[in-house]
């Protein structure tokens, strides 16, 4: 094979290689991806599938039962509320009325969240205070 | 005092504007001292934000809080240090420091080739100038630092806890070092498409910069690490959340930029690829500034809606479309000098490497974008967790340490299998060794990624031993010369070489950690009253008693008050004392109805307590279970809220006192990590590897066009 055509022919292989990678990277980021939902689509869909469920942590809702942390979470800008239980890690920004997200599944009214999976939001109420903010890490 | 600073930051956006005036002019004109002229402005430029970067500095310093932004996120107690860092913990602030750094940079860079490069010089002056006139108007119009308030208050917010930690204090500034580094590079490469001066000069002139950049990025990606570890009380030090992505992308396609700008020195291929490669490390730089303050995103890190979203994405955007229509329009420059020769060559290693990196890359940026990806094609917002990230970034990541393993081994243009052959077997026995021992006595079968990367990384350190022996070897024969002084003469004579095979090794043992830990950790989460035991690994966790401290937090962050745990803890016999803690700094707006409510429902951070050890980590922290303090909290806050906060630091004491006298619950997280301190370790020889390929030369015995003449001579000698 004369040595122009050879490097035509690596140049296919090699893209085609690189697009299959890249669309089997994008296929399965749709299948393991986990939708963000909130507290009342969550309530409207009632099946079990897994969400990362994100709201705002109900004033004087949140209570520690052992290992457990209950609260409850509402839409940023609803009423909807439901409740949680959590084990884990609890982030230090975790506050009542602060913006947060959980990944789990509803199992009999009651959203049940993987463990370890709490993450806080700085929403931009926490901003106006003016105490936040970093330049990242 | 403000209002110097903000005179200085207005002088310095028409000081900038007309450097790049200046320099366009120059070159347009061909008349050079405009040029001259555009490169002043920019000394300048760099002294006026020296100024406004001071008297910002010294407000902080002073505690004056007629600075908008000293009140915001500073206060009297704040400690010293923390004051002088709490600058780039606000937006303004960062903004200042980002183009401050900027002036410096090119400052620095124009003084080194204020002789050379002509063509070259003056549209990469007038690119850094435009860089620095739009974070200029951002300051300027958008984001003042300089913002005074009318009545200013009796003290300031104080710094964010979270942020109290030194790791935290010092990674901005090294992530920003990294990220306006990489403008260097792209001004220049910018500057060689305008003037079609597509050689290899422009890399030559800012190699170091790049090398700079790249290791003060690294190093700040590390720093952030570590911060996550000791200070985020989860026990890990990546988690794929979107900021750390931010810096970690331009930091992998910089790594692909530092490799394949060789080749076209050495070659002179591969130049739209290099400038491709620039143009991308330095939108990813701008891109990561920017995620981190948009919040856009959500993350640990995010910082609430900010204002710059619409400029910076713009900016970007013409950044992104002027730079692709500059290489579209001088591709008829950039073509190749030679053609690759051997898929057996250096050359081709590079390319995969490059492929690698850029393809890593892709994968973090697809993982990062993807809730808008989703969002925008589905309309469904949702996002792929770190086990998605893991199942493409640890084969690639494999994959790039068998490459660092082999490039050094083959040769430029065409390698011969007799050499290869000479140069693999060594490495490879030790590598077989290696994983003979790894099998025999350890139990990494058990994670075969983990195995597989061992094995890679015992691989690449024997090829840079090997690599370092073959020279120092040479030189003994060739120069007579004894051990350690072949050695000092073999890395001095070719720093950029043998500084880079340092870098590998180091960055070979960080991900031999990073491999390690994350295979091999071992976690106990469990709530213990005074007396319970836990175990976690080998180790036998014993809760002793409860401990407070009131104004005595031994990390040296300013909180008022420390709660935590004594723990003793043992393996084998041998015993050691943990004590965790957690910082509580009280609200920054008490309610009055329930000032001791609201203090313990305000700021708190985790104190880790961490063991650290070559070969494992003990790490354990701890959140104090309040309840036994329910009852007095209710009961000070009805008998003593209309006292005053004269009594509620009294209070606060005496429930601290309180507290260490109850058998008070305690939930603890322990994790025994193994060979975690690898990652620190190998980032810091890493960086020690990079500080030896940027040390200046010493002055060359032969001047450039000399040599440039003898070299001529040399070849058409050689074709005649």
């Amino acid at each position: 094979m004369d040595p122009a055509r050879k490097r035509q022919l690596r140049l296919v292989t090699l893209l085609t290689v690189a697009l299959l990678l890249a669309g089997a990277l994008v296929y399965t980021s749709f299948s393991a991806a986990t939708e963000q939902r909130t507290p009342s689509q969550v309530l409207a869909a009632g099946d079990d599938q897994t969400y990362d469920l994100g709201g705002t942590v109900v004033a004087g809702s949140v209570r520690r039962e052992g290992d457990v942390l209950a609260f409850e979470l509402r839409d940023p800008d609803g009423t909807a509320k439901l409740p949680v239980r959590y084990t884990g890690v609890v982030p230090d920004p975790f506050r009542e009325g602060r913006e947060v997200i959980v990944t789990g599944k509803l199992q009999d009214g009651t959203f049940v969240a993987e463990k370890d999976s709490l993450v806080t939001k700085c929403p931009s109420k926490f901003e106006s205070d003016r105490e936040t903010a970093g330049s990242g890490g | 005092m403000a209002w110097l600073g903000s005179a200085c930051l207005f002088a310095g956006l028409l000081t900038a504007l007309y450097a790049a005036a200046a320099s366009l002019w120059g070159a347009r004109s061909g008349e050079w001292r405009w040029v001259a002229s555009g490169r002043r402005a920019i000394f300048a430029l760099a002294g006026l934000l020296a100024v406004a970067f001071a008297v910002l500095e010294a407000a902080y310093l002073r505690s004056d809080f007629s600075f908008a932004l000293v009140a915001q996120n500073s206060s009297e107690a704040t400690p010293a240090f923390y004051k002088l860092t709490a600058m780039w913990s606000s937006q303004e602030g960062s903004l200042l420091l980002w183009v401050f750094l900027l002036s410096l940079y090119a400052s620095t860079v124009l003084l080194l080739v204020r002789r050379r490069l002509r063509e070259i010089v003056p549209y990469a002056q007038a690119v850094l100038a435009v860089v620095a006139a739009f974070f200029l108007g951002l300051v300027v119009f958008a984001e003042p630092p300089f913002a005074t308030l009318a009545s200013p208050p009796a003290d300031g917010n104080g710094l964010q806890p979270l942020l109290r930690h030194p790791a935290m204090m010092i990674h901005p500034p090294m992530l920003y070092l990294g990220y306006v580094g990489f403008s260097v590079p792209f001004a220049f490469a910018i500057g060689a498409l305008a003037s079609r001066r597509t050689g290899a000069d422009w890399i030559q002139a800012t190699r170091r910069f790049s090398l700079a950049a790249w290791s003060f990025l690294g190093f700040g990606i590390m720093l952030g690490a570590l911060w996550s570890y000791t200070e985020l009380g989860w026990g890990g030090y990546w988690a794929w959340d979107p900021v750390e992505n931010a810096a970690l992308m331009p930091w992998l396609v910089g790594t692909a930029f530092i490799h394949s700008v060789m080749i076209q020195e050495k070659r002179g291929m591969l130049r739209v690829w290099n400038v491709s490669l620039i143009i991308g490390t330095f939108v990813l730089s701008l891109l990561g500034t920017f995620l981190v303050r948009s919040g856009i995103l959500d993350s640990i890190h995010a910082f609430g809606a900010s204002t710059l979203g619409g400029p910076f994405l713009a900016f970007i955007v013409a950044v992104l479309a002027g730079s692709a229509a500059l290489v579209v329009s001088r591709l008829g420059d950039l073509r190749s000098q030679a053609r690759l020769d051997s898929l057996l060559s250096r050359e081709a290693v590079f390319l995969a490497n490059n492929l690698v990196l850029v393809g890593l890359c892709f994968v973090v940026f697809w993982g990062t974008f993807f809730p808008l990806i989703s969002e925008a094609i589905g309309g469904e917002e949702a996002s792929v967790g770190p086990p998605w990230f893991s199942r493409y970034t640890t084969p690639l990541a494999l994959v790039l340490v068998a490459l660092t393993g082999i490039g050094p081994v083959f040769a430029w243009r065409r390698a011969t299998w007799a050499s290869l052959r000479r140069a693999l077997v060594p490495p490879l026995a030790l590598t077989a060794v290696a994983l003979a021992v790894m099998l025999a006595l350890t139990p990494a079968a058990e994670s075969v990624p983990s195995l597989v990367m061992f094995s890679l990384v015992a691989f690449v350190l024997g090829v840079v031993a090997q690599e370092y022996w073959r020279g120092v070897r040479a030189r003994r024969v060739m120069a007579g010369e004894p051990w350690p002084v072949a050695l000092v003469a073999l890395v001095g004579r070719n720093r950029r070489r043998y500084g880079g095979y340092i870098v590998h090794a180091g960055i070979a043992l960080a991900l031999l950690g990073v491999a390690a830990s994350s295979a091999f950790v071992e976690q106990r989460d469990a709530r213990l009253v005074p007396g319970q035991s836990t175990t976690v690994g080998d180790y036998t966790i014993t809760y002793r008693e409860p401990i407070a401290r009131v104004l005595d937090d031994r990390s040296g962050t300013g909180a008022p008050l420390t709660l935590g745990a004594r723990l003793e803890v043992e393996k084998d016999g041998e015993r050691f004392v943990v004590e965790p803690s957690r910082n509580y700094y009280g609200a920054s707006r008490p309610d009055p109805q329930a000032p001791l409510r609201s203090f313990f429902d305000g700021e708190a951070t985790s104190e880790v307590d961490v063991r650290w050890g070559l070969l494992r980590d003990f790490w354990i922290a701890a959140v104090p279970d309040l309840q036994t303090l329910e009852e007095p909290i209710r009961e000070g806050d009805e008998r003593f809220a209309s006292l005053g906060s004269d009594v509620g630091g009294l209070l606060v004491a005496a429930l601290a006192e309180r507290f260490a006298n109850t058998a008070s619950p305690v939930t603890v997280r322990a994790l025994v990590s193994p060979m975690v301190a690898w990652i620190w370790i190998g980032g810091l020889v890493a960086v020690l590897g990079a500080v030896i390929a940027l040390w200046p030369a010493g002055r060359r015995p032969l001047g450039g066009v000399y040599a440039a003449r003898v070299g001529r001579e040399l070849r058409e000698f050689a074709r005649a």
